[in-house]
């Protein structure tokens, strides 16, 4: 494992950079390989998106990079430099929603890592709170407690959240799989304009092939057990209006052509 | 939004009870109104029961013993006693509340100090309060320092163990959210554990609260706070003595009153301004 030691010349444009990854994790029977010599860069205003059937270490990818385990070997780099355990500069949005604090108003959570972690004053980050939560819709539920709002107010509440906070990179562990149809599909819409307009870097995990393509500007596909690289797919070319049309139906069916070792998690 | 419409109506109907009680049917339902049919038919019992047994000696009426709280109140020392006993109370009791977060905090970085805690709540918890006071007595004397010795013990350990229960059933999301945003230590402790098991140490404060004021009533029962100036027990102590029994009962009342007030109007209300508004708590 020589490449450890070899520091990359550096590389202004990528903001995370994941080389010779391997993850496993400690049962009572010994340690299991979960994640496998994984590679991938995102650059700038890039979302990759990790897909892959349940036990591919899809989230445990995300949890390394967001600094929550340590990789047995490889290395995870934000902006040139190893990254040392969790830090704001890499926001998590998770799919559970008790990740609003249920103690703070929607704005008082949104304004929380302003203040404990990049030092803003408490009217600036609620300023700040404000503006964001408006970027998502919430304009009306500034003041509601999180556990009066619906499961999709509280995704949107906790992406402008990770948003205000202004991360390198935005993580998101599969943020709409506990919602229904019809909301999931309006948060992916939003979170596509919000990625047009605010031009962050995003690495998304999902399960589901289309959410993958429509979010992704790139697509990273893995297998199970332990999650090793299949394959990856540029699907920068669909947008919005791209839902339906042929291509996006023929690249649906590429990518599941390749995770067809478990089609009903694939499909799902 | 669902949600939301569903808890405001509760609030609004609880705040117009108490504000229009010309309406019958809203006052029934409001809960100060049951509570207080609730106290009023226990006191009428226990009336009928008195003065039926007709040996006030044994057991005073109601009357009579409201009568003998008023004058004790007004002519004796029974306001002074309960100012005397709250004080020790208070301070034996915040003492127990710092030294339980502080352990329950420290044990929950630490698996050594974790086990520790345990081992210790294990041992002390079943081990009443009172059984310590002749060693306490032993140690510091006849005074304040021995009853907040035994209030700290009596307090720290329930209130620990709920605490520490509350520690560990903190949401993992909770706890990666801290972490995400770099907290550790005693701002990881202070900023997420305690707010996320609130419930748990509210509950810990209640359980220690009615702890403290038992102990602390037999604790006075052997001797006064202090020479000069006795306690609640030391008050129902000298009049069972001298068989002033309504005087006995004055100060049991006194003891139940300050309770139902503290839990009614201290706890009740920190509940309705901390979990309950955040809905961790029905």
């Amino acid at each position: 494992m020589t490449v450890e030691n070899a520091a990359p010349p550096p590389r202004p444009n990528i903001a995370l950079e994941a080389i010779h990854l391997t993850l496993d994790y400690r049962t009572d029977n010994g340690t299991v390989l979960a994640v496998e010599n994984i590679d991938f860069r995102i650059h700038r205003s890039e979302r990759l998106v990790l897909l892959g059937p349940s036990g591919c270490g899809k989230s445990s990818i995300l949890k390394a990079v967001a600094g929550f385990i340590a990789p047995s070997s490889g290395r995870i780099l934000v902006n040139g430099s190893d990254i040392a355990g969790p830090g704001p500069d890499r926001i998590v949005v998770f799919q559970e929603f008790d990740q609003l604090l249920p103690w703070k108003s929607v704005r008082d959570n949104v304004a929380f890592p302003l203040i404990v972690a990049r030092g803003h004053s408490k009217a600036e980050a609620r300023d700040a709170a404000d503006t964001a939560l408006v970027k998502v819709g919430l304009e009306r539920a500034l003041d509601a407690f999180p556990h009066t709002l619906s499961g999709g107010m509280k995704q949107r509440a906790a992406i402008a959240r990770a948003l205000a906070a202004r991360p390198d990179v935005l993580l998101m562990d599969e943020p709409f799989a506990a919602l229904d149809a019809l909301t999931r599909s309006n948060l992916q819409k939003d979170l596509l304009q919000l990625a047009d307009e605010l031009k962050f870097t995003l690495l998304f995990v999902t399960h589901s092939i289309e959410e993958a393509i429509l979010i992704g500007t790139k697509l990273h596909l893995l297998s199970a057990h332990p999650g090793r690289t299949v394959a990856t797919f540029d699907t920068s070319a669909f947008g919005l209006d791209d839902i339906g049309s042929n291509d996006f139906q023929a690249t649906i069916k590429d990518v599941g052509g390749y995770l067809n070792s478990s089609p009903a998690e694939a499909a799902a | 939004m669902t949600d939301q419409a569903s808890e405001l109506p509760l609030g609004v109907t609880v705040k117009k009870v108490s504000h229009n009680s010309g309406s019958l049917s809203r006052l029934i339902r409001s809960t100060a109104f049951r509570r207080a049919i609730v106290l009023i038919g226990l006191a009428v019992i226990w009336q009928i029961g008195a003065v039926w047994f007709a040996k006030p000696l044994l057991l005073p009426s109601f009357t009579q013993t409201a009568a003998a709280f008023w004058d004790a109140l007004l002519h004796e020392d029974l306001a002074r006693s309960a100012t005397a006993s709250l004080g020790v109370l208070l301070k034996g009791y915040a003492l127990a509340i710092a030294i339980g977060l502080v352990l329950v905090s420290v044990a929950s970085a630490n698996a050594f100090l974790r086990e520790a805690l345990l081992t210790l709540t294990a041992m002390f918890n079943p081990l009443p309060a009172i059984a310590l006071l002749p060693l306490a007595m032993l140690w510091f004397g006849l005074g304040e320092t021995s009853l907040i010795f035994v209030l700290v013990h009596s307090v720290l350990w329930p209130f620990a163990l709920a605490t520490f229960s509350g520690f560990q059933s903190v949401p993992e999301t909770h706890r990666l959210v801290g972490r995400n945003y770099g907290l550790t230590g005693a701002r990881y402790v202070a900023l997420i554990l305690i707010p996320s098991a609130s419930p748990s140490i509210i509950s810990g404060l209640k359980i220690g609260w009615a702890f403290a004021w038992r102990t602390l009533i037999a604790a006075e029962l052997v001797f006064g706070v202090s020479a000069s100036k006795g306690g609640l027990g030391w008050f129902i102590f000298r009049n069972r003595n001298e068989l002033f029994t309504d005087k006995v009962f004055a100060g049991l009342a006194t003891v139940i009153i300050i309770g139902l007030v503290v839990e009614f109007g201290l706890f009740r209300v920190l509940e309705a301004a901390t979990v309950r508004r955040w809905g961790m708590q029905r």
